[in-house]
C-alpha cells in the first residue's frame, strides 16, 4: 500500500474526526468467537474417539504380547518392549521376511496404480475438457467405477476373473482366441496383475475428477496464444498444462499414494484371508497377522511401522515439493 | 475508501444512519437487535444442541449382554443349505424348547465367513450372545481366551452328564487335561463319495480301497469333455489343513512333535501333502480349476453334475448334492482309501474329528437357562431331528443307534467318526496352524495348476517356511 508510512492527516484519524464534531462509532471489538468451535466440536469429538484414541491404544498394544489368552483383559498381557517391532523388522526372520516381501509388493503395486491412474485420469480429463456432444455422458460413465460400492465392484471382478467360468477367460480364450489355455487370475503370479488392474479401475476416476477440475481453471487464452505462436500439442501440454496443474498434481499424487498403499478392501474381497504370495498387500498381511492368528501385538507393531513409513514419505514429499506454499505455480 | 466513508457519515441524517449501519454491518457491538433471537444466537444454540445430542447418544449406547430373564440369545452356525433353512429347522426346535421350559430363544444364524470374527469381537468386548455354535477345531483356541463357561463335573451333570456323548467327539472339545468350554453338538467326518452311475458305465465294480487303486480308478474315469476322476478345493485353507493332518497320520507323521514343536516339514507330512497336490499336478485326475475352489460348494457341485466321479469330503456335502438335485441312489459312500501297505508308524486315520460344538459365554445373563438349552439341544429328540435336517451325525450314544441314522451312507460316516478319526491338534494356536498350512498348500496348488507336477523339495520349501512362521510368532 503505502511505501513510507507518513503520519496520517488529522482528518483521517479517529481522534481527529471526533474533534471535528463527527459522529465516530467505537471500533467493533473482536470478541472471541465461541460459535465456530461449537460447530466443529462434534466432529472433533468423533475424530478423537474413532481415530486418535484407537491409534494411541494400538501403539500401546504394540508393546504387549496380546494374543487370545489376554484378549479379554488387555492389561494382563505381558509387556514385551520392542520385541514385536524387532520381529517385524528383521528381514532374515520368518515374520520380518514376510513383512519385507509384502512391503515391496505393496510399493510396486502403489507405484503402478498411482501412475496408471494419473495417466488415465489426465487423458480422460483432456478428452472431456474439450467441447463435444456426448461430453456429459462420458463424464458420467467415467465416474461409475469410483461411485460403485467397493464390495459390489470388486466381487463382480472376482467372478469375472475365475478361471473356468469367468468372463475374462471366456472373452480371451473362447471369443477372441488370444490365448490357448485358460490362465489363472486369482492364484499364482497373475494375482498381482489382477489386483493392480482392479485397483486401477477403481481409483482412476478420482484422478480424473481432480485433474478435470484443475484443467478447467486454466484459461483458454493461454492455449490460443500458444497455438498462434506455433506450439505443438505436446509442447502446449508440457509447458502450459503440466505446470499449471502442479498444485493439483502435488496433492493428488500424495493422496492417491497414501490411499493406495493402505488399500485393504480390494485385496480382501478378491482373495479372502489367504492371499497368494504375489499379491500379499500390506494391509491384508497385517490383518491376517492380527485377526486370523490372534496376534494383536504383532499386528499393532506392523501397523505402527506402516504409519511411520507413510508419515516419513508424506513429510519429505511436502517439504521437498513445498505443497501448499506460495512456491512456483 | 476512507474518504467515501467520511462523506457518507457526514451526509446521512442521525437516525437513519444508525439503521443503515446496523443493517449493513450487523450488530456492531455484538449485542442484541430488535429481533427476538439473532441469527448468531440461533446457530449457537443449534450447535450446542447437536453437540449435546451426540454426547447423549454416546452415553445411551448400551452395554452388557442383551439377554436375561426369560430370553436367550443364540448364535447358530450355517449348517443347512441356506441360512433360511437353518432358521426354519432351529425355529422348530426353539418352539419346542419354549413349550418345555418357558424360555424364548432369539436365533441369529451367522455364515461361516463371519462367524469366527463375530466370536472374536464378542470375546474381546464382552458383549455377545448367551449360547453359540463354534467349529470344534476352534475349541482349544477359544478355551484359551477364558471367555466361555467351563464345563466341569457339575455343569456337565446339569446338561446330562459326560457319558452321554460319543467319546471321540467329546475328546475334540478342548485341550487335553483341561476343563472343556464347549460340548459337541453335531458330528461330521470325511468320507469318499463316488458316482455309482459313472462307475457302472466304466465297468468298475467296487470303490477303491487303496491310494494306488484310487489314482488308477480316477484316471480311468477322467475323460474328454471336462470329466475328471475327482474334485477337491485347493484354495480352501481348512480343507488343505485337514488333508495334511489325516493323510499325514496315514504316513506316520504328525503336525507337532511330542514336545509341542511344529513339524510341518517332517518327511511324512511332506509326502502326504505332495501326494495330495499331485492329484492335480502330476496325476491330473482333478481339474486345474479346483486350485481356485474354496467355498465348500464348488467341488460337491462338480460331483453332483457328473463332472467329477469321486470326492473325499465331509458328510455335509450331502446338503449340496440334494439341492443340486442329485438322486440319492446315484451315489454311494465308502471309506477313505489308505496306503497299502501302511507305512511304519502309519495309522488308518481317514478324517479328523469334525463337528460343531456349542458353548456358553461366561457373562451370559441367564446361565441356568443357557444350560437348559444346551441340555435340550443335546437331548435325544433334538439330536435326531437336527442332525437329520442338516445331514450331520449325532454326537450322543443314544441318538446314534436310532433307525434314522442307520442308512448305508450315514453308517459309513458314523464308523469313520467312531473308529478312524482323531482330533486336530488341540492347541490354542490351532487357527494359526490351519492358516499357515492351508496357505502353504494353496500356493502349492497354484503352482501345480499353472505348471504341472510339484516336486517334494518344492513342497518341503513351502512347509518349512510355514513351520518357521509357526515357531516364531508370539
Amino acid at each position: 500500500m503505502g511505501s513510507t508510512r507518513d503520519k496520517k492527516p488529522e482528518s483521517e484519524t479517529r481522534r481527529g474526526r471526533q474533534r471535528s464534531g463527527e459522529r465516530v462509532f467505537p471500533k467493533a471489538r473482536v470478541r472471541p468467537q465461541v460459535f465456530p468451535y461449537l460447530l466443529v466440536l462434534p466432529a472433533l469429538l468423533f475424530e478423537v474417539l474413532v481415530h486418535i484414541l484407537p491409534m494411541l491404544v494400538g501403539v500401546g498394544v504394540s508393546f504387549l504380547e496380546l494374543t487370545q489368552f489376554y484378549v479379554r483383559n488387555w492389561s494382563a498381557a505381558p509387556f514385551v518392549g520392542f520385541r514385536n517391532y524387532l520381529d517385524g523388522l528383521d528381514p532374515s526372520g520368518p515374520i520380518g521376511g514376510a513383512l519385507a516381501q509384502s512391503f515391496l509388493i505393496t510399493f510396486a503395486y502403489t507405484v503402478l496404480v498411482v501412475g496408471g491412474s494419473w495417466v488415465l485420469g489426465i487423458s480422460a480429463a483432456m478428452l472431456v475438457n474439450s467441447e463435444f456432444r456426448a461430453r456429459r455422458w462420458f463424464r458420467a460413465l467415467f465416474l461409475i467405477p469410483y461411485a460403485l460400492p467397493v464390495y459390489v465392484a470388486v466381487i463382480a471382478w472376482s467372478f469375472m476373473l475365475q478361471q473356468n467360468n469367468g468372463a475374462m477367460n471366456t472373452l480371451l480364450v473362447d471369443n477372441l482366441h488370444l490365448l490357448e489355455e485358460r490362465p489363472f487370475w486369482l492364484i499364482g503370479n497373475n494375482a498381482f496383475w489382477s489386483v493392480v488392474m482392479t485397483s486401477l479401475w477403481r481409483s482412476w476416476p478420482f484422478a480424473f475428477l481432480m485433474l478435470l477440475a484443475g484443467l478447467q481453471s486454466i484459461p483458454a487464452q493461454l492455449y490460443e496464444a500458444a497455438s498462434i505462436d506455433g506450439a505443438s500439442r505436446w509442447r502446449r501440454f508440457r509447458t502450459i498444462t503440466l505446470p499449471l496443474l502442479r498444485p493439483v498434481n502435488l496433492v493428488l499424487l500424495l493422496v492417491l499414494f497414501l490411499w493406495t498403499f493402505n488399500e485393504f478392501n480390494t485385496p480382501y474381497v478378491l482373495f479372502g484371508q489367504a492371499p497368494p504370495a504375489a499379491a500379499d498387500l500390506l494391509s491384508l498381511h497385517i490383518y491376517v497377522n492380527s485377526f486370523v492368528d490372534w496376534n494383536f501385538g504383532l499386528g499393532a507393531a506392523m501397523s505402527v511401522l506402516l504409519l511411520l513409513f507413510l508419515l516419513v514419505v508424506s513429510v519429505i514429499y511436502i517439504r521437498v515439493l513445498r505443497v501448499g506454499g506460495r512456491g512456483d505455480a | 475508501m476512507q474518504e467515501k466513508r467520511q462523506r457518507w457519515v457526514k451526509t446521512m441524517p442521525e437516525g437513519k444512519r444508525q439503521e443503515e449501519i446496523r443493517e449493513r454491518y450487523g450488530p456492531v457491538h455484538g449485542g442484541r437487535t430488535h429481533r427476538s433471537l439473532s441469527r448468531k444466537d440461533f446457530l449457537r444454540l443449534g450447535g450446542a444442541g447437536v453437540a449435546g445430542l451426540t454426547l447423549f447418544g454416546g452415553v445411551a449406547c448400551g452395554g452388557g449382554s442383551e439377554g436375561g430373564g426369560n430370553t436367550l440369545n443364540y448364535w447358530a452356525s450355517n449348517q443347512g443349505a441356506s441360512i433360511d433353512q437353518d432358521k426354519r429347522v432351529l425355529g422348530r426346535a426353539v418352539k419346542e424348547f419354549k413349550k418345555q421350559s418357558g424360555i424364548s430363544v432369539k436365533i441369529k444364524v451367522i455364515p461361516w465367513s463371519d462367524l469366527y470374527n463375530n466370536i472374536l469381537t464378542a470375546t474381546t468386548s464382552g458383549q455377545g450372545p448367551d449360547v453359540l455354535n463354534i467349529g470344534n477345531t476352534w475349541s482349544a483356541s477359544l478355551q484359551a481366551t477364558g471367555a466361555f463357561l467351563p464345563f466341569d463335573g457339575e455343569m456337565l451333570d446339569k446338561i446330562g452328564g459326560k457319558s452321554k456323548f460319543l467319546s471321540s467327539s467329546f475328546a475334540a472339545s478342548g485341550a487335553p487335561g483341561e476343563t472343556p468350554t464347549s460340548v459337541p453338538l453335531y458330528g461330521l467326518s470325511y468320507g469318499m463319495f463316488y458316482n455309482k452311475k459313472l462307475f457302472q458305465e466304466a465297468g468298475i465294480s467296487a470303490p477303491p480301497k487303496t491310494w494306488d487303486e484310487f489314482v488308477a480308478t480316477a484316471k480311468e474315469l477322467t475323460g474328454p469333455s471336462d470329466r475328471w476322476g475327482m474334485a477337491l478345493e485347493g484354495a480352501s485353507i481348512t480343507e488343505n489343513s485337514h488333508w495334511a493332518f489325516f493323510l499325514g497320520k496315514q504316513y506316520g507323521g504328525s503336525l507337532f512333535t511330542q514336545s509341542g514343536k511344529p513339524s510341518f516339514d517332517s518327511p511324512e507330512i511332506v509326502s502326504a501333502v505332495a501326494q495330495y497336490v499331485n492329484f492335480l499336478g502330476k496325476e491330473k485326475i482333478a481339474s486345474p480349476a479346483c486350485a481356485e475352489y474354496s467355498d465348500g460348494i464348488s467341488s460337491p457341485t462338480d460331483f453332483a453334475n457328473g463332472k467329477a466321479a469321486m470326492i473325499i469330503y465331509q458328510n455335509n456335502a450331502e446338503r449340496v448334492l440334494r439341492t443340486s438335485g442329485m438322486p440319492d441312489d446315484e451315489y454311494g459312500v465308502a471309506k477313505v482309501p489308505l496306503p497299502d501297505p501302511l507305512p511304519p508308524g502309519g495309522e488308518p486315520i481317514m478324517s479328523h474329528v469334525a463337528g460343531i460344538n456349542i458353548s456358553i459365554f461366561k457373562n451370559a445373563a441367564n446361565q441356568d437357562g443357557a444350560l437348559e438349552f444346551v441340555k435340550f439341544l443335546t437331548g435325544n429328540e433334538q439330536q435326531v431331528d437336527l442332525n437329520q435336517s442338516f445331514g450331520s451325525l449325532p454326537v450322543t450314544e443314544d441318538a446314534r443307534g436310532v433307525q434314522e441314522f442307520s442308512d448305508e451312507k450315514l453308517k459309513v460316516f458314523n464308523e469313520i467318526l467312531e473308529n478312524n478319526a482323531e482330533p486336530m491338534p488341540l492347541i490354542p494356536e490351532e487357527g494359526k496352524m490351519e492358516t499357515l498350512i492351508g496357505d502353504a498348500v494353496k500356493q502349492l496348488f497354484a503352482k501345480a495348476a499353472t505348471g504341472g507336477a510339484v516336486s517334494e523339495s518344492e513342497v518341503k520349501k513351502e512347509l518349512s517356511a510355514a513351520n518357521q512362521k509357526m515357531a516364531a510368532g508370539g
